[in-house]
């Protein structure tokens, strides 16, 4: 019998105008991780395995997306803990963050529309980084996306790590239908869909199950080598 | 105040009183108005805020029931779901800001009716949008509408409430006064609702969120109480500006005040801003206030008086707290990064009292103003065509000779079209909680921490409304709580959002009593009360008419356990597929006779309420023992367009054969014959299912099964599913880009 292993010890940050903030955190929590609110203004992080910054409309958003919360005091906090190797997942409003933090190369802009899209997608995995416990490449996944500024554009400079990928087409323009991607450490992994919208079969999908225990496996195993 | 204009008569007609009400003021305080009590009275007594033209016939409504915990008057109503949990809801319009200031006006339609909500202490969970353009042909209609989207769709997703669903309707009638109806649900603990008072004798005064600006003065007194004419587009300043992301942190910190137990009273401000709140705080409570309004925060400088009590400024609040603990509730919005201040105190004398720089501005007694401002009782004319409109020939009419071209006309026609181009800008999902996502009948949500479901729907057939006010308003009301059955939810009660033209003319007024005494007969024959709502008058531009009445209703039912939600779509290919409920050759007023004959006649289909409430208590039966896989309520473009709209959205073909009609096909595929659903189950339980609708006395048959690729429903419908589902798909994506 192996010897049951104590929870991942996940901080989800919110910020001012973070709304998945709450989900992310239940999606963490039903995956089995312990999960802990940390307020944007916090600077220090009580010990942590890994961290996960939230969709919504950080500051309204009414810069450009993310652009603000990255001067947020909490960030410096997180910036470190990437470094030391820690797992950090940003979605959405959060891949956007880490994106304008320096942590992902690139950005993200307008959709091809110029319209917000909610809808299903359908990704597949390429490069996991150290995220690999229940994806395997090639695999695909169901997960929403939703978002008004979700088309990746890379940095010319540095060829990013495709995590995902959408299948038949990007909902929003993305160059070379990227999803979401993972630095050069394998630790920091951003992506559009939303993977705590499809952790419940009632509400649509698990998918998002698998890429968030994923996360947290790979937390753990790196507690462990700690 | 020496900037003050003189208040004489003319000021206060211009200020939309009538003469009578003019001289009342002048009586009532027994001296001449101030300025900025001039621009009191006349928010106060506007159409708007005080419903003094509908008052009288709102109370015939049901308003009471078993589940009711807080019935119209407050923020929103109130109705018990169970376990200690209520649903908070209600429906309100935004309809001539949105007109004249598309995305402004829809976003701060969202934004005002999520206050409502969260001002009773509730959490907003999900939201519904019922809209009505002019056609869909017209530039200037593409422009509103892709304006209105956009602004409902970007207040809701940067506030965080899922938006769920509700309706689109496009009426040339509605192209110079569209409607923007917004309708909003949260939950909160029974034990933890806040209701609009100003109980306490000394008891301080708190104004948080948003400083006041100079935006949306005489929103509710001129733009919303009167009809639209040459000088409509000069109004564009009352329109508000909204701030979702302050409105968000509005959210949070009002939740947390909440529970520091220091809240006495709380109710937002809206239309007639500060005024409105204040009054109707200290009218609910018996009390007076007396306020400070240089301490109000202001946007900008040298703002007055006048200006201070009549602006809506969005993303404020007003409360009452307890005396001596202030602080706290201080504190909670300072973390927030929010305005609050100390305004005022409650006094015991029913008064209010306005002072700036020292000087007393305002010193009039309250209830006057609120609770007894003036109630007519306006003249109500039959309009002289009414009973011509009723009359329809069917002998006249060709007998449809191509029913497969039919369908794909009506499948592509601008009301029955996929809506998908609206709903996907919509943040559908955040909070975790919605389980059937638009494009069904109902929306349902999870109740969180439970495993209860509510089912959502706004409805209302103008159409029907047009040709029969008392018919079409029965009808909204059945078909919302007919969409919620479906689901197998319960209907458990209802808000109503009354927008019709002006009522100071008789046949406006007529039409708006039928359609009081249709809602009221359907609520009391299905059991669902009326709990909250808004009335909109003056919906019509000088000259060209008004729209057709439209009251629009928005029904709330319970699952027990949410799991058992049933879906619109078919879900399996080879179940069987059934047709519940009766149909009879009704064409009037129908999507066929007008999308294929261009044609507006007749009367709208009978409705038989107990036949009615029969088919809701079998749908919600056989949901709870799990017989269903799917089940669609027929109604606009009858039972064939129902069995292509499940096809379409399973991706799923079908193979049926609808009942005879007088051997004329366009009756037995396009009737809109109430009281009738498609519903789908595995052969092993259509028998059960016959027998179920034998009991509940529904007539129910087996009319095919799903499975193929092809949509064929006798008499006469035989086309591809694929096509059938690029005509529904395309319509508004090719319309709007």
């Amino acid at each position: 019998m192996t010897p049951a292993r104590s929870p991942a010890r996940i901080g989800v940050i919110v910020f001012p105008g973070s709304n998945d903030d709450r989900d992310l955190a239940r999606g963490f929590a039903l995956c089995g991780a312990q999960v802990e609110m940390i307020w944007h203004k916090d600077a220090r992080l009580p010990e942590l395995d890994g961290i996960g910054i939230p969709g919504g409309f950080s500051y309204g958003d009414y810069l450009r997306c993310g652009a603000m919360a990255r001067f947020s005091p909490v960030m410096r906090a997180v910036l470190q803990l990437a470094a030391a190797g820690r797992p950090v997942l940003g979605v959405c409003n959060g891949f956007q963050i880490l994106c304008e933090a320096g942590l992902l190369p690139g950005a993200l802009v307008r959709n091809r529309e110029l319209l917000f899209v909610c809808q299903d997608t359908r990704i597949s995995v390429e490069e996991r980084g150290l995220i690999r416990a229940e994806l395997a490449p090639g695999q695909e996944l169901v997960i929403p996306v939703k978002h008004g500024e979700g088309a990746y554009v890379p940095d010319p400079e540095r060829k990013p790590r495709v995590a995902f990928r959408y299948v038949g087409g990007s909902p929003n323009g993305s160059t070379d239908d990227i999803a979401g991607i993972v630095n050069d450490a394998g630790n920091v992994l951003g992506l559009m869909p939303h993977p705590e919208h499809a952790v419940e079969a009632l509400l649509g999908s698990t998918d998002g199950a698998r890429l968030l225990r994923s996360f947290l496996a790979a937390c753990v195993a790196l507690r462990e080598t700690r | 105040m020496k900037n003050d204009p003189e208040v004489t008569l003319e000021l206060a007609r211009a200020h939309g009183l009538s003469e009578h009400e003019a001289k009342l003021v002048f009586e009532i305080l027994g001296r001449k108005p101030t300025y900025p009590e001039l621009g009191i009275f006349s928010v106060m007594w506007s159409e708007h805020c005080s419903y003094k033209s509908s008052k009288k016939l709102l109370a015939t409504l049901p308003t009471t029931g078993r589940c009711v915990i807080q019935g119209p008057g407050e923020n929103a109503g109130v109705v018990d779901i169970g376990d200690g949990w209520v649903c908070v809801f209600k429906i309100e319009s935004h309809n001539h800001p949105s007109y004249i200031e598309p995305h402004a006006g829809a976003a701060t339609g969202v934004g005002g009716i999520l206050r409502d909500i969260f001002t009773m202490g509730a959490r907003p969970l999900a939201s519904l949008d019922s809209l009505r353009f002019g056609s869909l042909d017209d530039p200037k209609q593409r422009f509103l509408m892709r304006g209105v989207v956009a602004g409902v769709g970007s207040y809701g997703n940067c506030f965080g409430c899922a938006t769920v669903g509700g309706e689109l309707t496009f009426h040339p009638r509605y192209g110079r006064n569209i409607l923007v109806n917004a309708m909003n649900i949260g939950i909160a603990r029974a034990d933890a609702i806040f209701l609009a008072k100003a109980a306490g004798v000394g008891n301080p005064v708190i104004y948080v969120g948003s400083k006041t600006g100079r935006d949306g003065i005489h929103g509710a007194s001129l733009l919303a109480s009167s009809e639209f004419d040459e000088h409509t587009e000069a109004m564009r300043p009352t329109v508000q500006l909204g701030d979702p992301f302050t409105e968000k942190l509005l959210l949070e910190a009002c939740l947390e005040a909440m529970r520091t137990g220091a809240i006495v009273g709380i109710q937002d401000m809206g239309a007639a801003g500060l005024t409105c709140s204040s009054f109707e705080m200290a009218s609910h409570s018996g009390t007076g206030i007396e306020m400070d309004l240089d301490r109000v925060p202001q946007r900008e400088p040298d703002m007055t008086p006048y200006e201070l009590l009549l602006s809506e400024s969005q993303e404020r609040m007003l409360l009452v707290a307890e005396a001596g603990r202030e602080q706290e509730i201080l504190d909670v919005f300072l973390k927030w990064d929010l305005d609050a201040a100390l305004v005022g105190r409650v006094t015991s004398d029913g008064r209010m009292r306005v002072r700036w720089h020292g000087e007393t501005v305002v010193d009039i007694p309250v209830d006057p103003v609120a609770a007894n401002s003036p109630v007519y009782e306006r003249p109500r004319v039959r309009p002289a065509d009414f009973a011509a409109r009723q009359r329809l020939d069917l002998e006249a009419l060709p007998v449809e000779a191509d029913p497969s071209g039919a369908l794909l006309a009506l499948l592509g026609s601008p009301n029955l079209c996929s809506r998908q181009w609206v709903y996907r800008q919509y943040d559908q999902l955040v909070q975790s909680s919605t389980v059937l996502r638009p494009g069904g009948d109902a929306a349902v949500v999870r109740v969180p921490e439970t495993e209860r479901g509510l089912a959502l729907k706004t409805d209302c057939n103008p159409r029907y409304c047009a040709q029969d006010p008392y018919l079409g308003a029965a009808h909204a009301v059945a078909e919302a709580a007919r969409n919620v059955a479906v689901t197998g939810a319960r209907p458990l009660a209802a808000t109503d959002c009354l927008n019709f033209g002006s009522p100071e003319r008789p046949e406006c007024m007529w039409e708006f009593a039928e359609a009081i005494r249709g809602i009221g007969d359907a609520c009391r024959a299905l059991g669902v009360p009326i709990v909250s709502g808004n009335v909109s008058f003056y919906n019509e531009t000088a000259g060209e008419g008004a729209i057709p009445p439209t009251p629009t209703i928005g029904m709330v039912g319970l699952l027990e356990d949410v799991s058992r939600a049933v879906p619109a779509a078919f879900r399996a290919a080879g179940d069987a597929v059934l047709l519940l409920g009766e149909t009879l050759p009704e064409l009037g007023a129908s999507e066929y006779l007008a999308v294929r004959h261009g044609l507006e006649r007749g009367a709208p289909p009978a409705l038989d309420l107990a036949a009615e409430k029969r088919l809701q208590e079998l749908l919600v039966d056989a949901a709870s023992r799990g017989l269903l896989r799917s089940a669609h309520d027929c109604s606009e473009g009858g039972a064939a367009i129902a069995l292509a709209e499940c096809g379409i959205r399973a991706g799923l073909g079908v193979e049926a054969a609808l009942p005879e009609l007088r051997g004329r096909p366009e009756l037995a595929l396009f009737s809109e014959s109430a009281s009738r659903a498609i519903i789908s189950c595995t052969l092993g339980a259509a028998a059960e299912l016959l027998a179920l609708a034998r009991t509940h006395g529904v007539p129910a048959a087996r009319i095919g099964s799903t499975g193929g690729d092809r949509i064929h429903v006798e008499p006469g419908v035989d086309v591809s599913l694929a096509e059938a589902h690029d005509v529904w798909a395309r319509t508004l994506p090719e319309a709007l880009g």
